[in-house]
């Protein structure tokens, strides 16, 4: 037997998936090995990867370039944090609140997308950048006349995640292990992140993937195949924005605290990094940029300083700074080497064999 | 003869500016028909507002004896019109393979589309030699060959040409002619845009001459190729 066919053996397939499962299950408590700070930075990993699918709908599938996505986090966030917590006395369960954020995200996708059908590349870009400054600015001016989202100061004591009588917050003793909070999160994470990569893989190769393919190669054309351009548009923006607002109920029930200042213009661009550094349009490699993009800093914020200590005997640059500094250096050195990304998606990896299409 | 196609008093104008006036004309079942003209004279205009991708100011568009007149470009394709665009738009990062599949978007029986795809590599042997290679590398007149069966898989009862000549060597477009001859052949019906008046007149049986966003004449393809007007204006003698 060659190596192929034995690694496509079902034994085989199922030992490695045995395997990979085990590894994810016992990762938290590893990671809480090295402090609970690990479990939380794995968390937000997680949070990041599911925006960064979100977005790839938009971006990677669709090829409408939105420089504003975090609006729909903010919204899903906002949504829970209004709808669970002490600011208007309501504590609705989670199959509520969750399902209605996706619902409000996806209605102001439709209302970012409606007005902006016509545009493309770069005037696309500022609408969508505009947009997301927008949300934020109500986010921080909705105190007057009504009270609606306390301003500037945020939200504060919003619920966890329940589930039945279960919370997610606080520690519980099963099976012999301690089981955190973070490491209680990280589990539902996991799990929405498996949902929502099945979801994504699903789109891509059905009938709605190929007409984003066809809109993202050539708008004209898709409308002469037959494509209806408007709904298909709309519809990306929609569903992109339904992943956001769910990210953001999630966000919301682990901080619980949010206030205007975690939606600003850099988390957009963030999250638009991780898609382009993975590869725009391939699922697999837009949840590893989401990883990446949100570990490697986190790692050198942990390196940087001990690392200077033991070569030079002192700190002589700030920990921040470098791993800003490093960080972009890297992204540069990835637009050098890899301009399609880490893992490039099929057709943006034939783009780069073929130098540029005519 | 039905008519298929069949255009009354069209106007269209881009903001304020009209680009094509009162526009009569028509297309019977079966029929190869040019409309030929200068650069500029409003035939791809024309051919948008056939094919749904403009609105017009107003007259009307009868297809099949229905009005489709404001009817947008997808619901059109559902009706059998298909339209090559100017310029091709082949979906250039997509295999040769791709782009005759996505031809075939609007359609879900396999065999029947298994069916079409071998009929358009029947009429360019060189796409299916081709049918790995992205549509972006290649040569302009194979572009033209990929976006004319591209069509073709919607299975279209009206095909659209613009200017299926624009950019290609003499012997190409020879071959591009050829073979829509052979689909007027299989019984499409095809408006035929072109700058080349000529080769569009030598291919259609009738034709009609745009000017300045007005239809000024319309013959038979062979008084047309013997008006001392058209001779002139458009044939270069």
């Amino acid at each position: 037997m060659n190596v192929a066919a034995w690694r496509s053996a079902p034994v085989v397939r199922g030992i490695g998936m045995a395997a990979i499962t085990l590894a994810l299950a016992v990762l938290p408590f590893i990671l809480a090995s090295q402090g609970t700070a690990w479990v939380r930075i794995t968390n937000l990993a997680i949070l990041f990867a599911l925006l960064s699918l979100g977005l790839n709908i938009v971006v990677g599938f669709a090829g409408l370039l939105d420089l504003g996505y975090v609006a729909f986090y903010g919204v899903g966030a906002y949504t829970w944090a209004l709808l669970a917590s002490p600011h208007f006395g309501l504590h609705l369960p989670f199959w509520i609140i969750l399902p209605t954020g996706a619902l409000l995200a996806c209605l102001f996708g439709l209302m970012l997308g409606a007005p902006t059908l016509k545009l493309r590349g770069d005037y696309l870009a500022i609408v969508t950048l505009g947009f997301g400054e927008i949300v934020r600015i109500f986010l921080n001016n909705l105190s007057q006349p009504v009270n609606l989202t306390n301003g500037p100061q945020g939200v504060t004591l919003i619920d966890p995640m329940r589930i039945g009588g279960f919370s997610l917050a606080g520690s519980h003793q099963l099976f012999g292990f301690e089981f955190s909070g973070p490491i209680k999160y990280y589990y539902l994470l996991l799990l929405v992140l498996l949902a929502v990569i099945v979801v994504n893989l699903r789109l891509q190769d059905s009938r709605i993937g190929r007409a984003w393919m066809a809109i993202r190669e050539d708008e004209t054309a898709a409308k002469a195949m037959g494509i209806d351009t408007r709904n298909v548009k709309l519809l990306a923006f929609a569903m992109g924005a339904s992943f956001g607002g769910i990210a953001g109920g999630l966000f919301s029930s682990i901080q619980t605290f949010i206030s205007p200042e975690s939606f600003v213009l850099e988390q957009s661009v963030m999250v638009l990094a991780m898609v382009v550094l993975g590869g725009m349009g391939n699922v697999w490699g837009v949840v590893a940029g989401a990883l990446l993009l949100s570990f490697v800093p986190e790692v050198l914020r942990y390196t940087v300083e001990p690392l200077q200590k033991s070569l030079l005997g002192q700190v002589v640059v700030a920990p921040e700074v470098i791993r800003m500094l490093l960080f972009g250096l890297a992204l540069v050195l990835m637009m050098r080497f890899r301009p399609a990304g880490l893992f490039p998606s099929q057709v943006r990896r034939r783009e780069l064999e073929s130098a540029g299409p005519a | 003869m039905t008519r298929l196609l069949d255009v009354a008093g069209l106007t269209v104008a881009y903001g304020g500016i009209v680009a094509i006036r009162g526009v009569d004309m028509h297309v019977d079942q079966g029929e190869l028909v040019a409309l030929i003209g200068a650069n500029g004279a409003g035939k791809t205009t024309t051919l948008k507002a056939l094919a749904g991708m403009l609105t017009p100011a107003s007259g009307s568009i009868r297809y099949d004896g229905v009005e489709i007149t404001g009817e947008v470009s997808h619901r059109l394709v559902r009706r059998g019109v298909a339209l090559v665009p100017e310029g091709r738009g082949v979906f250039a990062r997509l295999t040769v393979h791709e782009n005759l599949a996505m031809g075939a978007y609007i359609r879900a029986d396999r065999d029947g589309i298994a069916a079409d795809l071998d009929r358009v590599y029947g009429l360019f042997p060189r796409l299916e030699e081709r049918r790995a290679q992205t549509a972006g590398t290649l040569s302009g007149g194979e572009q033209q060959m990929l976006a004319i069966g591209r069509a073709m898989m919607c299975r279209p009862r009206l095909l659209l040409l613009d200017e299926p000549s624009m950019g290609l060597a003499p012997l190409m477009v020879q071959k591009i002619f050829e073979v829509i001859a052979a689909i007027a052949a299989e019984g499409v019906t095809i408006l035929l845009v072109e700058q080349n008046a000529r080769l569009a007149l030598q291919a259609a049986a009738r034709g009609y001459v745009m000017e300045s966003g007005v239809i000024t004449l319309t013959d038979s393809s062979a008084a047309l190729l013997g008006s001392e007007q058209v001779r002139q204006a458009y044939l270069g003698e």
